[in-house]
């Protein structure tokens, strides 16, 4: 070996040595945090962006466990011994049949900021029972119209009828989850959610039938926004920001819209486990994620983004950051918007069963 | 009346203990697991609430929904043509492997054929998705040779999960069979030339039948891996058709009714015992 190579290799050794040193250092200093705080969340909570501020201002480490779907998480719970989890990133309609079970402790609901929540988002029906705070709405949006305005005109995206025509056949992807899907179909319908009933299924059920001879695919988050940015389809129904604000910036071509008909307003909430050992340190976790800047780091989370539902966010977030969000248009899309409708458990098991024949058709 | 001498107890003590651990693991991750997904089968969900009285209603209603009886069948279709043409593939794989590449060489192409291992399943679907969508390298490539006017989509069909199961099962196959050939001796295949077969004879009286149990055992792993997969589908097909592993998945996915889910997966379990059954019957495959 020549003294050059001696002297590369050398180097290479010391800025290898300086890597590791330097990275022990960093994993040394979230491994020696004081305490540890295990949290179940939906991705857009493991952005290191959100959490390191919390994990370093609080010399805390925290534990977070992504998942997908309530089922998948209360699977989790079940297999999980008492006080393993505290902190709990669950959809908003699920709130109910959590607390239900009995799986959540109650919320200070003076030490959260929930006078500064959007009026709508706020949910104290699903959030409170008997009085009593169990959760608390983190970040929201809607299940509309996502498209790509170079290959459709954005005018026709207002109309959630034109999804059913022929101009865009072939050309659709369908967000797989039946619920906010459905309650579309009712709106496109000239139902509200809230009118679906067992009677209306057959109709609803033609309805699906139509727009699946209209989709070039149903799937999930990724899969139909994959579909969306590789150009597999032009426009995505059941979209709207969470699926397209993060790609904007290699694609400025794609939107969202929330069509004349009205769409269906999404809201994940915050939640503290009943059984968790650490109930302070998990209030404060969630005190934090609903300040403004938490509020504004979950927002333009790196894995998705979603309106605060803090309006002081506003204060913190960039103003391309707002006009990816549509800021400025939140009151109109809120006042057009219609929350999850949450069937009883016979009508929810007949709309599983009506979508899984869409999907089967 | 016949007693055991202390060799004889010693024996079969040693013979139980160096058993005890299988019989342990199977236990405890194979038959306690079948026995909770078997009871839970027979439960039924109310609510948010677990109701634990015994009855075949999650059965009934299997067979009640149509949807969901189509959709065994379409695994079922799935899983054979994925079957078939893995095996069509990977057999003259496994042969060029065995017979044409050199033994210095063969390591390394056997290292290089089960690549596709190592690489996460998911971000391989995701792959393929790439690979198979519109604009993606496929349709460019058509495109590039002006075979298609238009970018062309091959993602999101049946056709597409049966490419994403095939370039796994593939290299699943071509190591069973693989293995079987090696094991064959060279004479069978000289004598059968010195008694006047040709080559094709040679193959399909001798090698062929010789390479069954390799080619059954590939085929079977493949049946039951394939069946019971939701990934691919779920990344490739597009929801075009719905295959059971999904109806299983929303059931849990959406409704948490793991009673329905449960007698969804004893029925596949069912489905996948049947086979095996039938391989083992017609291939004596205890005996190979």
């Amino acid at each position: 070996m020549t003294s050059r190579n001696r002297g590369i290799t050398r180097r290479r050794g010391l800025l290898l040595g300086a890597a590791v040193a330097a990275a022990s250092l960093s994993v040394s200093a979230t491994a020696s945090a004081t305490e540890e705080l295990n949290a179940l969340v939906w991705c857009d909570h493991t952005d290191p962006a959100l959490i390191a501020p919390f994990e370093e201002a609080n010399d805390v480490r925290v534990n977070l466990k992504e998942y997908e779907g309530t089922g998948s998480a209360l699977a989790i719970v079940e297999q999980s011994q008492p006080g393993d989890w505290d902190v709990f990133v669950i959809d908003g309609v699920d709130v109910p049949r959590v607390v239900e079970a009995g799986l959540l402790a109650e919320l200070p609901a003076d030490q959260l900021p929930l006078a500064d929540t959007f009026e709508q988002v706020k949910m104290t029906d699903v959030t409170h029972v008997d009085g009593k705070m169990y959760a608390i709405m983190e970040k929201f949006g809607y299940n509309v119209i996502s498209y790509d305005k170079s290959k459709v005109d954005p005018a026709d995206m207002r109309d959630l009828t034109m999804l059913w025509s022929d101009k865009y056949k072939g050309r659709i992807a369908v967000y797989d989850y039946y619920i906010p899907l459905m309650d579309l179909v009712a709106l496109k319908m000239g139902m509200k959610p809230s009118d679906i009933t067992a009677d209306k299924l057959p109709a609803m059920k033609e309805e699906l039938f139509k727009l699946k001879d209209n989709a070039a695919m149903v799937g999930e988050v990724v899969s139909s926004t994959t579909a969306l940015a590789t150009g597999e389809a032009d426009i995505l129904l059941g979209g709207g920001e969470w699926a397209v604000a993060v790609m904007q910036a290699e694609n400025p071509d794609l939107d969202w819209v929330l069509p004349d008909q009205g769409g269906i307003l999404w809201a994940q909430s915050l939640a503290v486990f009943k059984d968790s050992k650490k109930k302070d340190l998990a209030v404060k976790f969630v005190q934090y994620i609903m300040s403004p800047e938490g509020q504004a780091r979950l927002a333009t989370s790196s894995c998705f983004w979603g309106m605060p539902a803090n309006k002081k966010a506003g204060a913190v977030l960039t103003a391309e950051q707002k006009t990816a969000l549509r800021w400025d248009e939140q009151e109109g899309f809120l006042a057009k918007s219609y929350r999850y409708f949450i069937p009883d458990a016979d009508l929810d098991a007949a709309m599983l069963d009506v979508w899984s024949e869409f999907l089967q058709h | 009346m016949r007693t055991d001498t202390p060799r004889q107890w010693s024996e079969r003590a040693r013979a139980w203990g160096l058993l005890l651990p299988a019989l342990l693991w199977t236990a405890a991750f194979f038959l306690a697991p079948l026995v909770i997904m078997g009871l839970y089968s027979l439960w039924r969900r109310s609510g948010a609430r677990l109701v634990t009285d015994f009855s075949l209603n999650n059965y009934q209603a299997f067979f009640a929904k149509g949807f969901l009886v189509e959709s065994l069948v379409n695994s079922i279709e799935v899983t054979l043509i994925v079957t078939l043409v893995s095996v069509l593939l990977a057999y003259p794989l496994a042969t060029i492997l065995a017979e044409r590449v050199p033994p210095r060489w063969q390591r390394l192409a056997l290292v290089l054929a089960i690549l596709p291992f190592w690489t996460s399943y998911v971000v391989r679907s995701y792959s393929w998705l790439l690979v198979l969508s519109e604009g993606g390298i496929l349709s460019n490539f058509l495109l590039d040779l002006g075979l298609t006017a238009e970018p062309v989509s091959f993602a999101n069909n049946r056709g597409a999960t049966v490419v994403g199961f095939v370039h796994f099962f593939v290299m699943l196959l071509t190591l069973t069979i693989y293995a079987n050939l090696k094991q064959l001796s060279p004479s069978y295949r000289k004598a059968a030339a010195d008694l006047g077969a040709g080559p094709l004879r040679t193959f399909w009286h001798v090698t062929l039948p010789l390479t069954l149990p390799g080619i059954m055992v590939g085929a079977f792993l493949t049946f039951v891996l394939c069946i019971g997969d939701y990934i691919t589908p779920q990344i490739l097909g597009g929801n075009k058709e719905l295959l059971l592993p999904q109806a299983i998945m929303l059931q849990i996915a959406r409704r948490s009714d793991f009673p329905m889910a449960s007698a969804l997966a004893m029925i596949l379990m069912a489905v996948v015992s049947l086979v095996y059954l039938a391989c083992a019957r017609w291939l004596k495959i205890d005996r190979v």
